[in-house]
């Protein structure tokens, strides 16, 4: 499953982020929790239904300028998928 | 390297390990059973077969600090469940204390006792997510198997679950008189759209037990009903998660129940005893705990009911020299006590225990009945409400 770039993907109904200040952030959904470590959690955190997946990709590749660029294209295309078929996401 | 704030190591790029409710060792989900009261009468019900009356229901205020208590021992989610839970007008109030402790609130019913204006005040409150279970595709399948008419009721309270953009997981419970529709099931499924879809063969515990020769499945059935509902999670994978608990008298090794005794799950009954499962109470010289008298952590990490089955010494053969012992923990307690009388033995699904003869044993007159064309008819045993004093 490969979102297309100009969808923008948002967390689907019953699934939030815990509180900021929790020591371990998580993406908590029916029945399943996700621990997040920093790369997960800041392509979740984009995931509001504004931003379009490209735009996602485009911001981590400045964020983590030091890992190769089509890489983290990648990488972002599968995890966003891997989020869709656990009904995580819902792409508008 | 990790050499400035702005520029991150690309090492463990993305792992977000998928903490399922059955995987880590502090304990994750409480499910709490508000009440045993419940306008359905399912022949499989998951309640003991002695319920709790209404007038040794723990009151609001001991389920708020109960529900604190659990976030501070590491509890994420909350399942409310009964019985029917809107059967306690407090419910609201519960998962507004559930969320204020940073709790994922779900709620576990039948959706007949509720209507948009409760729904409204659950969805304000905080509710995260919604399981609806159904008796079946078919209006018959409620009357028979839970006594009551509900189909109807439950599309339109999926419907409003739905606008207010709460989780929803239709939730089918599956047995010999009713996974034959397993393909109406899922067409109602599509017709509904739930983010999640949960396809349970009944365990036998409880209601269920008392009814297992009318419920068991035949082997043909079971295999049958694998192949669509594989077929289905293909079909479905990226709209609807379907998800399916097969009944484990035909498995080959026992399931790991509740994720292990004492490790994930805490269930707590509408009295206010604390259970590592739904069955527990069952268990002979066993005695639990109970949230009035002691802190949710004591009772978790102290308290003899949960230490008697926690870790491997335990075990008796041929679990402990099993490689699978850290996989399924010798299996399920409360099987073992209803099928061997003996809650200390492997549990008797198992292909190694001493004790498959008696699974084998139904499992065949289960079989041999259907080939032959006649099901053994029993007439159900319905669950009762709750007596009143």
């Amino acid at each position: 499953m490969r979102p297309l770039p100009d969808s923008r993907p948002r967390l689907a109904p019953g699934c939030r982020l815990n509180e900021r200040s929790s020591p371990t952030r998580m993406l908590l959904m029916p029945e399943r929790v996700l621990r997040l470590n920093g790369p997960s959690l800041d392509i979740i955190e984009r995931c509001d239904g504004q931003h379009t997946v490209q735009q996602i990709i485009a911001d981590l590749q400045a964020v983590y300028s030091k890992a190769d660029p089509p890489r983290v294209e990648s990488d972002i295309l599968e995890y966003l998928g891997q989020l869709q078929e656990q009904r995580a996401l819902d792409f508008e | 390297m990790n050499t400035s704030g702005s520029s991150r190591s690309s090492e463990l790029w993305i792992s977000s390990d998928d903490v399922t409710i059955a995987s880590i060792p502090t304990p994750l989900a409480l499910v709490a059973e508000l009440t045993h009261r419940c306008p359905l009468h399912c022949v499989y019900c998951s309640n003991p077969t002695e319920l709790v009356r209404r007038e040794k229901e723990l009151p609001t205020e001991v389920w708020a600090r109960v529900l604190k208590e659990a976030a501070e021992l590491g509890v994420l989610q909350v399942d409310f469940t009964g019985g029917e839970p809107l059967a306690r007008p407090d419910l609201g109030g519960l998962i507004r204390s559930a969320r204020t402790a940073g709790l994922y609130a779900s709620l576990i019913t039948s959706g007949l006792p509720l209507d948009e204006s409760r729904l409204e005040e659950l969805a304000d409150a905080g509710l995260d997510h919604v399981q609806l279970s159904f008796q079946g595709a078919r209006e018959e399948s409620s009357i028979e198997f839970a006594g009551l008419k509900a189909q109807a009721h439950k599309k339109l309270v999926a419907e409003w679950v739905k606008q207010r953009r709460i989780a929803l997981t239709l939730n089918f419970v599956i047995h010999r008189e009713n996974v034959d529709q397993l393909d109406e099931m899922l067409a109602l499924t599509e017709a509904i759209g739930p983010s999640r879809v949960e396809f349970a063969h009944v365990q036998y515990y409880g209601w269920a037990f008392v009814n297992l020769a009318r419920l068991l499945p035949t082997r043909e059935q079971l295999d049958r009903s694998l192949e669509i509902l594989k077929s289905a999670e293909e079909r479905l994978r990226g709209r609807i998660r379907v998800e399916y608990v097969v009944p484990d008298y035909y498995a080959k090794f026992p399931k790991p129940c509740m994720g292990g005794w004492g490790r994930k799950v805490l269930l707590i009954t509408p009295a206010g005893d604390v259970l590592p499962c739904h069955a527990a109470n069952i268990l002979p010289g066993m005695t639990f705990e109970n949230v009035r008298d002691r802190p949710l952590r004591q009772i978790w990490e102290e308290s003899d009911a949960f230490q008697r089955f926690r870790g491997e010494d335990w075990m008796p053969e041929p679990c402990r020299g099993c490689d699978r012992r850290a996989q399924d923990f010798g299996g399920c307690r409360c099987q073992a006590y209803l099928l061997a009388k003996d809650m200390t033995v492997t549990d008797p699904v198992c292909s190694l225990s001493p004790h498959r003869g008696l699974v084998n044993a139904i499992l065949e007159e289960v079989n041999a009945g259907s080939s032959k064309g006649v099901t053994p008819k029993v007439d159900w045993v319905y669950r009762p409400s709750p007596a009143r004093s």
